[in-house]
């Protein structure tokens, strides 16, 4: 029985990697996106922002922020093909296996989790043809909570994807949730002087912790510690916590949303 | 009852509604151990949801089913084990190959690694697939495909199998070689195959016909037995004197005569008998005659008072192909 659960999910989860690996242009254009909000931001805003004597370069800034952005884009996309799934008939054929649909759902968390945690590793690597330095010692914390970050939000992309019905309600799913959640994180700008109502929900945004969290580990040894703490929202542990906190919730409601719907 | 052991699929009552509308009407039938069994009907009239639910997709409203002795409702999981299953709608996941789609296939129906080596050739060499295991299942024509749903749906070594208008969106073709392979198993395999289909000399393959209508078994029987039922053979006169030729078989009782196209259109219950009867009776000069037993067409005509509509499915078949198209880009 259990063999056969962690079968299950070792299965879904090989099927998400092999698309993943054979997508070149996917891997190609998730990477294109993050590079381009850097250089673009990076340098049309450096001198703006240099005169508003900022105490950091804003590829610095930008670049944890960055990270947790293609995070998020990646993680959500990877779990929202089971809407395509469903919409193609695969979805059906995995249905009829006498398999554990828990089992299902938690491959397809698992493999979007890998695939998005890839992608940071890869955007890590490239962090010192950007300016950005990081020491030797923060990649294995930084890498961990990149997981955890991934874990969350592929929980979230796999509740979406079970209540949409059709692939029709991607652009509106874009617009309502990912660009605002992508906006409202801090990664573009700090989160510390912002009005009451944009504060509060960046406090609900998952993505704002991951950000958070990020930008004081890469930081860490960069840059004054009088700029960073007037950067930062939470404690590095508080942030851990909440997105402990969210994974359990969102990966648990979107097994139970999973289970019921199919 | 005395030959229940025998029967692989067994259907009491069963009904599925949706918010109202009766879609399966109360439907009952065995189905035989190595049988090939159709159903038969227009687009909408059930068939889809009668397989759904035997495969446990869809819960009934009313009604039991038994497949392989396993309740369909109350034993999912024995049910899913005991059939194989090719939906109407291609299934396979075009980014992967062949060998790939069955792997994991098998690993969800928890077959052991060195019984899937074994499995996988001995399923794609029935179906002729074993030389392309390797290739990305983009690159397939619609019939490999089917061919490989097949050659997946037979890996766990189902009990019976379930075939959803297995040719649907295939050209004509394409369409009659697949039956080779179908046929192939049931002699081969002696596999049980329950299928669906809307097309009249498909439904002549198998060994037993149901004919579903608005929800409803209108007739089950061999395709033979459901020809005779109609008992109207229809002969076509042709003659240069088609007036005298007329005149003469008023003399003749229990027939039917139309006259169309030039040509005299006789409907009788036995047509083999009453040739030689006619020939020695008509002295007018006959230039051809045809003998024509009805069709399953006739069947479905004389039971519905309708002709099954092809052009419903050809629309169909349409958006099936631009689906196909669609999922080459995903």
């Amino acid at each position: 029985m259990i063999m056969q659960f962690v079968q299950t999910i070792y299965t879904i989860w090989q099927r998400e990697i092999i698309r993943y690996i054979r997508a070149k242009t996917r891997i190609i254009s998730t990477l294109f996106q993050p590079i381009m909000f850097l250089v673009i931001f990076g340098v049309g805003l450096k001198q703006t922002l240099a005169a508003g004597n900022f105490g950091i370069d804003f590829v610095q800034f930008m670049y944890p922020g960055v990270i947790a952005m293609s995070i998020m884009s990646t993680a959500v996309f990877s779990t929202i093909s089971t809407v395509w799934d469903r919409e193609f008939g695969f979805l059906k054929e995995i249905l009829v296996t006498p398999t554990s649909r828990i089992a299902i759902a938690l491959g397809k968390t698992v493999g979007a989790t890998t695939i998005a945690s890839i992608q940071a590793l890869i955007l890590l690597v490239l962090a010192p043809f950007i300016g950005v330095k990081i020491g030797i010692a923060i990649i294995l914390p930084l890498f961990a909570l990149m997981i955890l970050l991934a874990f969350a939000l592929s929980g979230l992309g796999l509740l979406i994807s079970s209540l949409m019905k059709t692939t029709e309600n991607f652009g509106l799913l874009m617009q309502m949730l990912i660009f605002p959640m992508f906006f409202l994180s801090g990664a573009f700008f700090p989160l510390t002087a912002v009005p009451t109502w944009m504060g509060a929900i960046a406090k609900i945004n998952p993505l704002t912790y991951g950000v958070d969290a990020f930008r004081q580990i890469v930081l860490g040894n960069q840059v004054a510690q009088s700029v960073l703490e007037g950067l930062a929202i939470n404690s590095v542990i508080a942030d851990t916590l909440f997105l402990v906190g969210f994974s359990v919730v969102m990966v648990g409601a979107a097994v139970i949303a999973f289970n019921k719907k199919a | 009852m005395q030959n229940n052991y025998m029967s692989i699929i067994r259907v009491e009552n069963l009904t599925k509604k949706f918010n109202g509308f009766v879609a399966v009407d109360s439907i009952n039938f065995t189905v035989q151990k190595g049988e090939i069994f159709g159903f038969l009907g227009p687009n909408g009239a059930g068939k889809s949801t009668t397989i759904n639910m035997l495969s446990t997709i869809l819960a009934p409203s009313e009604g039991e089913a038994f497949v392989n002795n396993f309740n369909i409702q109350s034993e999912r999981d024995d049910v899913r084990k005991s059939i194989g299953l090719v939906f109407q709608d291609p299934s396979l996941d075009d980014q992967l190959t062949a060998e790939e789609n069955l792997r994991f296939h098998a690993r969800l129906y928890g077959i052991p690694d060195d019984d899937f080596q074994k499995r996988k050739k001995e399923v794609l060499e029935l179906v002729d697939l074993l030389d392309r295991k390797n290739e990305l299942i983009r690159n397939f024509s619609g019939g490999m495909k089917r061919r490989l749903e097949i050659a997946r749906g037979l890996i766990h070594y189902p009990q019976v199998l379930f075939l959803d208008e297995p040719t649907i969106g295939l050209d004509p073709q394409t369409r009659s070689h697949l039956w080779e392979y179908i046929l192939k198993l049931k002699h081969g395999k002696r596999m049980t195959i329950f299928m669906t289909t809307h097309y009249m000399n498909e439904a002549e393959y198998c060994d037993r016909i149901a004919i579903i209508d608005h929800g409803k078994i209108v007739a089950l029987d061999t395709p033979d037995n459901l020809k005779k039922s109609v008992r109207k053979d229809i002969i076509t006169i042709k003659s240069r004197s088609l007036e005298s030729v007329k005149k003469e078989l008023q003399g003749i009782s229990n027939i039917k005569v139309r006259e169309k196209n030039e040509s005299l259109y006789v409907e009788v219950s036995d047509g083999e008998s009453f040739l030689p009867k006619l020939i020695k009776q008509i002295t007018s000069p006959i230039d051809a005659l045809e003998l024509r037993k009805p069709t399953l067409d006739d069947v479905f005509l004389h039971l519905t008072g309708r002709a099954i509509r092809e052009e419903e499915a050809s629309n169909k078949d349409k958006m099936r192909q631009h689906m196909r198209m669609r999922r080459g880009h995903n």
